[in-house]
């Protein structure tokens, strides 16, 4: 039934709309597919089929009555970020156990609403910490993508790389995700998929894992630009139970895709010419400038003269945060406990078996930089550096509606390859981290292929609440791009 | 502000994670490793800049001051490692 996984989302609503299939044939073609794959990919960590295809059944009497929500009957995979009533949630986390919510996140209660369906909780790397999705207790999830000529296994990027390979392989018509550091932007472009994370505060953050409050946001990984707005405009909206949550109307985002973008300014900002980049990232950043002044887009070189401290700032700001949120793991209120023999020994040992290496090393760092006697000189000093690069958008914006850059410096690499070295890790989310910082919005969409057949994205940052601006230019970057290809099924 | 093995030992404690002995000086080098790293933000000038604590500027939202959730104790022990007649179970604290 390959012929129902491999269409978009709109696609498929648009079937059920016109009962071209139910939402029962769907959602069983994408069970049969996620049987197929997932011992090969590893992008589910806890499928839910019973429940996937009661929710089609209850859509489908909804379909035939002519009633139904915006993604009735809609096969979609979760993060297992999400926490998910009656299924079980670990943030691919050890320390979690067999943590089964009581509660949903409105996130993910905003998607069932609309009649959306669950396929099951998507791979990411333990509590979101990494680019690889290397640190998930559940092992690693592989890029359905491979390099020309070679059969190594790829990283589709992470933490949400559960959701972007699973996207990338048909195992689902669309994914929840979420981003601190640009663990939805940059697993989408490893995988050539879309992802957006929406401005901060858009998306409640209620019932998702904490990792850094000030930075989490939630957001899609999709087939389509098309399918990333329609996703979006159901997960977002003004949530009472999250004191961040922008009580802001949100617009009708599919339909600013395939607007016109002409006489829009791109902002181009010289400092995301960073040494070491390889000349087909360039490339690609060109051509994607290219593309945009042919739709009628007018090219602007700006500065955001503080680029290069955005990484070392995010470093302390989100393992101070996380050190912080992570304080609540101590082996006594849900989750795994390992025994010791007075209180502080069952924390400490609940906490060193329960907790991974990149884990600990955050939360230690965390706990160093906000310690007494370096609060100033690392924390506050990381916010103030923090502020800075904000200032530097506000600036840009007094002269560019946008900003285009590249997703990533590189293309997906071998699992396995920069494990060793955090910093080499950390430098994965060079581009992408500035829009966390400074809470704006960020897309990636699939812009062409490497030498070596790997996908690459191209990045819109919008201005603060204007995702409608950059779902235009997304959509005519990817019109210009017309990026059809697939991965090789080899699973 | 170089890290050394009692430091790792000392906020290995107040992170509440035991750390073994012979952990502490590999730990010890790849926080240095990170931190210098981080050191290149003494080169910026942030003389008369408030930190920034939130991404976007708003106002904390006020509700009415009255009980909105709650009353349910078994769905609040349900996921507890060790629970009885209605309380977590931990280690005595009390001698």
């Amino acid at each position: 039934m390959s012929a129902l996984t491999n269409i978009t989302l709109k696609a498929a609503l648009d079937g059920l709309k016109s009962k071209a299939f139910t939402s029962e044939e769907l959602t069983r073609a994408h069970v049969e597919a996620i049987e197929k794959a997932n011992p090969h990919l590893n992008a589910y960590v806890l499928p839910t089929f019973e429940r996937a295809v009661e929710m089609a059944k209850a859509s489908d009497a909804k379909l035939a009555k002519g009633e139904g929500g915006d993604l009735e009957g809609a096969p979609l995979g979760i993060k297992d970020l999400f926490c998910t009533e009656g299924v079980r949630t670990t943030a691919c986390s050890n320390i979690l156990g067999e943590f089964t919510p009581t509660y949903e996140s409105t996130v993910t209660a905003n998607l069932w609403r609309d009649g959306a369906v669950m396929l099951g909780k998507l791979n990411m790397d333990e509590f979101a910490m990494g680019s690889s999705n290397e640190t998930s207790r559940f092992g690693p999830v592989v890029n359905p993508w491979k390099a020309k000529g070679s059969n190594a296994a790829l990283t589709p990027g992470g933490s949400s790389g559960g959701s972007a390979s699973a996207v990338a392989a048909d195992l689902c018509l669309g994914a929840t995700a979420s981003d601190t550091g640009g663990s939805i932007r940059q697993p989408a472009a490893f995988t050539g998929t879309v992802g957006i994370k929406p401005t901060y505060g858009r998306a409640s953050r209620w019932g998702i894992v904490a990792f850094a409050s000030s930075l989490d946001q939630a957001g899609p990984i999709a087939k389509s630009v098309e399918d990333a707005a329609i996703l979006l405009k159901s997960m977002c909206g003004h949530d009472a139970k999250d004191s961040t949550s922008l009580d802001v109307p949100t617009p009708d985002w599919p339909s600013f895709v395939g607007k016109s973008v002409k006489g829009l300014r791109i902002g181009v900002p010289k400092e995301y010419r960073v040494d070491g980049m390889p000349e087909e990232i360039e490339a690609l950043w060109r051509q994607g400038i290219a593309w945009l002044k042919d739709a009628g887009c007018e090219i602007v070189d700006i500065s955001l003269p503080h680029t290069k401290y955005a990484l070392p700032t995010y470093y302390i700001v989100a393992p101070a945060e996380a050190s912080s949120n992570l304080a609540r793991y101590d082996g006594v209120r849900y989750g795994k406990r390992a025994e010791g023999k007075n209180l502080i020994e069952l924390y400490e040992n609940t906490r060193a078996e329960g907790f991974g290496n990149e884990v600990k090393r955050r939360v230690l760092i965390g706990t160093y930089v906000l310690s007494a006697g370096y609060y100033d000189a690392y924390y506050v000093k990381a916010l103030k550096v923090r502020r800075r690069i904000a200032q530097d958008f506000d600036q840009a914006w007094t002269k560019v509606d946008a900003i285009l850059t590249p997703s990533t410096p590189s293309g997906a690499f071998a699992l396995g390859d920069k494990s060793a070295d955090p910093v080499a890790m950390y430098l994965n989310d060079i581009f992408t981290v500035t829009a966390n910082l400074a809470g704006l919005p960020g897309i990636s969409v699939p812009a062409g292929l490497g030498a070596d057949g790997l996908p690459l994205g191209l990045q819109l940052i919008g201005k603060p609440l204007d995702e409608s601006t950059i779902f235009s230019l997304a959509g005519a970057l990817e019109q210009a791009a017309a990026f059809k290809a697939k991965p090789e099924k080899w699973w | 502000m170089a890290i050394d093995a009692a430091t790792v030992r000392k906020v290995a404690h107040l992170a509440r994670v035991a750390e073994p002995e012979d952990r502490l000086e590999a730990l010890a080098q790849e926080l240095n490793g990170i931190l210098a790293w981080i050191e290149q933000l003494n080169e910026v000038d942030v003389q008369g800049v408030e930190p920034m604590t939130t991404a976007v500027e708003a106002t904390q939202p006020l509700r009415e001051d009255e009980v909105t959730a709650g009353g349910d104790p078994a769905k609040v022990l349900a996921n507890a490692p060790k629970s009885a007649d209605g309380f977590f179970v931990v280690p005595k604290v009390v001698e």
